[in-house]
């Protein structure tokens, strides 16, 4: 899809010398297809943007989401950040993401590691109770009551628990950890390393792109869980931001406990709902080109084929 | 993607890993505890949430065979009765409605969703230039990462009775439209929502495969007079056939779900009727009408048909040669 024009004789450096030159139409063809998707993916996330980013007025004159950049301000952001209710339902879904994903890493890679080692004590048992997590889902209200028998309802652990293991990446950290040549456990555990230097010392070290996209995966989900915060979560001050996305966004409804400030009664702005929206997509922004290229790197296919 | 293969721990088809505790079925058990307790310390924490959240549920589930009442009985008084919940279960147009949608659903995104991944993957695929490549992989991938929540917001603002859309329709005079209430257009709304955040992802798996296609396969067929589509005809799908094969049986094995929070997020706007899945049904049978041995047995019903499902779909997989998501081992 270089779009450097070639002359006509001359054959583009990239084509194999049995590759026909693609035809004129079939470029086309591609190219529009091409922009279509982008501008699908894309499209909307730039209105968003700048809905969030533009005062009221520039917002009544476009009669809803803004497609003509028409004057800057970061008044939606400004009052998001004076509320107390949005304010602090970003603090709760980023503890329980920060706190979640520090847990839920933390015991997979143990978990992950202590799974390693075919012929160990237990070792069968113990991995098939992690895998049975694949094919069989107790139910939502078994875990419901085991939840609320646990006294976890409106506390913030009832974010966290329940998802604190994943089966997938538990499997994924597994695999990864398996295929380190055993050569050099060996020759550790001959100088007298135990299995917790070994795992942090040398494993982990050995392991740290699949370990950084494993907590990626882990952090998302944390931020982005809603089912799990609907459920358990009656106490309106400590609903994280997807609740609020869902109450206040999605059904425009003002908030019950709110205070005065802009989730008061009035209904919510445009642009103040466009910048929750766009607070609610950062994490995932940021987060994602920093562990992108482990995917090209075949991390993740890599784990995934086994 | 066996990813559930336990290929050194398969039985004797493959010797002890060299140098690995040599001879570790010799040592008695006591002994193995000795050399292996630091690992069992280790797994400790991953049981504990395991046993809380999966055994003990999981065997929880004995309160779809009571008429269970939390606060006079509980799950120890509550009192047994046998199947009858399940037998009502089949009596509840609701229930009944839960597995058409979820069914429709699943054969409907099986002929529109199934493919587009593929498509993009041979679109990405064809894509001469690395640096463009990466960018559209780059965008395309992404919205993989947003919430539910979050799509169902924005494909709010787009197609909504507010949305971008019915805001342009209206400028030029037609009316407005809002396809998120709409319950007749509601399985193309889920299926563009799905197509929309996951397409993109479920390309790398088929991106995957086609570069370990042999590029001399493309030159003979050529050298041989075989033009670009004969080419992806002959060559680049029979590549591509293992992995299709493989996550089709795996989707059908699935067949029971449809995605969660969509349905859930989404079933007050277009009412229970076009929404009603197996995941809703449970949630609003039993813990919003309270009723949680009915729920509970609507769960129980959809997780063992789901095993079955999932273990039929590796045979299935076994058989054509796959490895399934577990192999027997």
């Amino acid at each position: 899809m270089t779009a450097l024009t070639t002359g006509r004789r001359r054959r583009p450096s990239h084509l194999a010398p049995w590759e026909e030159r693609p035809s004129p139409v079939g470029r086309f063809g591609k190219g529009t297809l091409i922009v279509v998707i982008l501008v699908v993916v894309l499209g909307p996330l730039y209105t968003i943007v700048l809905t969030s980013l533009s005062s009221s007025a520039t917002v009544t004159r476009a009669g809803g989401l803004v497609l003509v950049p028409d004057g800057i301000t970061l008044e939606a952001y400004r009052q998001i950040f004076s509320d107390t209710v949005v304010s602090r339902a970003i603090l709760v879904s980023t503890g329980v993401t920060v706190v979640g994903t520090l847990i839920s890493a933390g015991v997979s890679v143990l978990g992950a590691y202590s799974l390693s080692r075919p012929g160990s004590f237990l070792h069968r048992p113990l991995l098939f109770s992690v895998l049975l997590m694949f094919v069989f889902f107790p139910g939502i209200i078994p875990v419901y009551l085991m939840v609320s028998g646990l006294g976890l309802k409106d506390s913030y652990w009832s974010l966290i628990l329940p998802t604190a293991v994943s089966a997938f990446n538990v499997v994924v950290l597994r695999s990864f950890f398996m295929n380190i040549p055993g050569e050099i456990l060996d020759s550790a555990r001959i100088d007298g390393a135990g299995e917790f230097r070994i795992l942090f010392r040398i494993v982990l070290p050995m392991s740290k792109a699949v370990t950084a996209v494993v907590a990626m995966f882990y952090a998302v989900g944390y931020w982005n869980a809603w089912f799990n915060a609907m459920l358990y979560m009656d106490d309106t001050r400590r609903w994280p931001l997807a609740l609020i996305l869902r109450q206040y966004v999605v059904d425009s409804n003002p908030l019950p406990a709110a205070t005065a400030g802009v989730t008061g009664d009035a209904p919510p702005t445009l642009a103040i709902k466009m910048a929750i929206v766009v607070i609610a997509v950062i994490p995932a922004l940021v987060m994602y080109p920093l562990v992108q290229r482990h995917f090209t790197k075949g991390v993740i296919v890599g784990a995934v084929k086994g | 993607m066996g990813v559930l293969t336990t290929r050194r721990s398969s039985g004797p088809a493959t010797p002890p890993a060299p140098g690995r505790h040599a001879k570790p079925d010799d040592l008695t058990w006591r002994a193995k505890l000795r050399r292996d307790w630091p690992l069992l310390v280790m797994n400790l924490p991953m049981l504990l949430v395991v046993v809380g959240f999966w055994w003990v549920p999981a065997l929880g589930n004995v309160i779809a065979f009571q008429d269970y009442n939390p606060y006079t009985g509980g799950i120890v008084e509550s009192p047994i009765i046998g199947f009858t919940n399940f037998a009502l279960l089949f009596q509840d147009p609701q229930f009944i409605r839960a597995i058409a949608n979820t069914l429709s659903i699943t054969a409907f995104q099986l002929v529109f969703y199934f493919p587009v991944p593929i498509l993009l993957a041979l679109l990405l695929n064809s894509i001469v230039s690395a640096r463009l490549r990466a960018f559209v992989q780059g965008v395309v991938y992404m919205p993989f990462f947003f919430s539910w929540v979050l799509v169902v917001a924005i494909f709010q603002q787009m197609f909504g009775g507010a949305g971008l859309l019915a805001q342009i329709l209206r400028e030029n005079g037609h009316e407005g439209v809002d396809w998120m209430t709409n319950s007749d257009t509601f399985i193309l709304l889920i299926t563009s929502q799905t197509i929309w955040k996951d397409a993109g992802w479920g390309a790398i798996i088929f991106l995957a495969a086609l570069s370990t296609i042999d590029p001399n396969l493309y030159e003979a067929a050529a050298v041989d007079g075989a033009r670009r589509w004969r080419r992806m005809w002959h060559i680049t799908l029979p590549g591509l056939r293992p992995v299709i094969v493989l996550l089709l049986i795996l989707r059908l094995g699935d067949a029971l779900n449809v995605g969660f929070e969509q349905f859930m997020l989404q079933r007050s706007a277009v009412g229970s009727e076009a929404s009603e899945v197996f995941d809703t049904f449970v949630y609003w049978s039993g813990i919003r009408t309270g009723d949680l041995g009915y729920g509970a047995a609507a769960g129980l019903f959809k997780g063992l048909v789901g095993l079955l499902l999932i273990v039929a779909a590796n045979r299935v997989a076994h058989a054509f040669g796959e490895r399934g998501v577990y192999s027997r081992s």
